[in-house]
């Protein structure tokens, strides 16, 4: 009885200890993928740049994209106008990462992209902070953040899809898709002046694909740690 | 008949009343152009309050082409009522005077006679089209500049790259022309009704107004008779303003979304023209000078 009685207690110890590791864990993961990120002092990049919401007809832009530590970001394209989802780009990894007031919980993992992830959640612990969620998916083995899903105060629920190549070391992606939710766009057609009958009625799948938009971003020719001016970001 | 013409041409362009539309629109697009240089952004703040919701749009939207747009869709509704000014008073103007009977006096037949009025009234309607083309087009470009063209329909929203506008305004005028020349064919065939030039002026405004509130109104019953009715399709420039997109939702830049949809409106136009014109040519034939 009373072996049996330690042999409980001490596999309960044992439950405690491999647990307490295991989210000490993800906080460890979080910071040795923001101590990678933290290589990077700024970045300038070429990139083209797709809006692919359905009530929208644009064409391919090119645009520049800026970053400096901790958290300034400004994407700018390179003449014309650009449509770019509310308050959700400026949703960058190298901004998230800028604070460490987070806690770092586990939720599993995740196949994206074929591959293998560990699945994140950062809570911020400041309690007006504008992201109330980010949920990442981790690639352990490069210390890449292949998916992030970012819920915001004001500006709703964004997703981002990164890939990488030549510059994976940095951290930096190759491409991002960001993903977010729209709002229905009608106007009416006296305003317009459209005296055509032929409105398209849609179908629930078309109507549901029109609350969702995507921008997607392929970056080229970072120019890591060359220096930025603040005036950029203005 | 190239003599006839400019005769007829010296006839329109001596007449006081020939400038009354080209100050018009003068007028018009200068009190838009100020109006919109003083608060543009603020226009521009009330078209797109329904986009900015869920897209943040960055960029000059209030450019020389914007303008040009917006000037269009307000004034080619209205420019037909200032051709038919002129349009109207062609044959009638002339039997007001009593100048018709000595016209036809002379050795040329009546069917030369009246085709060489229209084809003056017709350059008139060119001039009249070219001039709102300096004004709200080239102007434009010059006081707002030029970029991107950013479009508001009633289910989306178009993005024309600036490479990629000019020759859409160029083919939009062109066929701005062929619309205002039916409803010059309209009013030159009303002015051989009458002896004054009030009555045809006012017929032809009268049919315009009315048409076009038939071609606006959403009603099953009139929807019938719409594809028609030649105000209908007198707005079919703003379809060289849509872009196709392919299967990935990116615009195919230099395409267009519709263009059959301009084919069948410009052939209706046409079609009125000859119409018109032949009524016209029949109905002079035959009638008695009496004044």
């Amino acid at each position: 009885m009373f072996k049996l009685m330690r042999r409980i207690i001490l596999l309960l110890i044992a439950c405690q200890l491999s647990l307490t590791t295991f989210s000490q864990d993800m906080t460890a993961l979080v910071l040795k993928v923001k101590a990678k990120l933290d290589q990077v002092n700024d970045y300038e990049a070429e990139g083209r740049m797709k809006t692919d919401v359905a009530f929208i007809k644009a064409p391919i832009g090119k645009v520049r994209v800026f970053y400096k530590k901790p958290n300034k970001f400004r994407l700018k394209k390179d003449g014309g106008i650009s449509l770019l989802p509310k308050g959700g780009v400026s949703v960058n990894m190298n901004s998230i990462f800028a604070t460490t007031d987070f806690v770092a919980l586990a939720a599993g993992e995740a196949v994206i992209g074929g591959t293998k992830t560990r699945i994140v959640k950062l809570l911020p612990v400041n309690e007006n902070s504008e992201i109330v969620l980010t949920t990442m998916y981790i690639e352990e083995s490069n210390l890449l953040v292949r998916k992030m899903v970012t819920t915001t105060r004001e500006n709703g629920t964004y997703e981002m899809e990164l890939t990488y190549g030549q510059f994976a070391q940095y951290g930096l992606p190759d491409k991002v898709v960001f993903g977010f939710n729209t709002k229905d766009y009608k106007l009416p057609k006296g305003i317009t002046l459209e005296f055509d009958d032929n409105e398209k009625q849609l179908t629930d799948a078309e109507k549901l694909k029109n609350k969702k938009g995507r921008v997607e971003i392929i970056y080229t020719n970072y120019q890591i740690n060359k220096g930025i001016n603040d005036s950029v970001f203005k | 008949m190239w003599t006839l013409i400019q005769i007829e041409l010296f006839k329109i362009f001596r007449r006081p009343r020939t400038y009354i539309a080209f100050a018009a629109i003068t007028g018009l697009i200068g009190i838009i152009q100020f109006g919109l240089k003083l608060d543009g952004d603020a226009y521009v703040d009330f078209m797109m309050r329904d986009i900015t919701s869920s897209i943040t749009v960055e960029g000059k939207i209030l450019n020389g082409y914007q303008v040009c747009y917006v000037v269009l869709q307000i004034l080619l509704v209205h420019v037909p009522l200032l051709i038919a000014l002129v349009a109207a008073d062609m044959i009638s103007g002339e039997a007001n005077m009593g100048t018709l009977r000595f016209m036809l006096t002379r050795p040329i037949s009546r069917t030369k006679f009246l085709l060489a009025k229209f084809m003056a009234t017709v350059a008139y309607t060119l001039l009249l089209l070219v001039w709102l083309a300096v004004l709200a087009l080239f102007l434009n470009m010059i006081l707002f500049g030029t970029d991107d063209l950013f479009l508001l329909k009633s289910q989306y929203v178009v993005l024309l790259k600036k490479d990629d506008i000019f020759w859409r305004y160029v083919w939009a005028f062109g066929f701005a022309a062929l619309a205002m020349t039916t409803v010059a064919s309209l009013g030159f065939l009303f002015s051989l009704f009458a002896e004054n030039s009030i009555g045809p002026i006012v017929a032809t405004m009268s049919v315009i107004i009315f048409f076009t509130i038939l071609s606006t109104l959403n009603i099953p019953v009139f929807n019938k008779i719409k594809p028609f009715l030649f105000t209908t399709h007198m707005i079919g420039w703003k379809e060289f303003f849509d872009i196709k997109v392919n299967d990935a939702n990116e615009a195919i830049i230099g395409s267009i979304q519709n263009p059959q949809k301009i084919i069948n409106s410009a052939l209706v136009l046409v079609l009125h023209i000859a119409g018109f014109v032949t009524a016209s040519v029949m109905v002079f034939k035959k009638k008695d000078i009496l004044s």
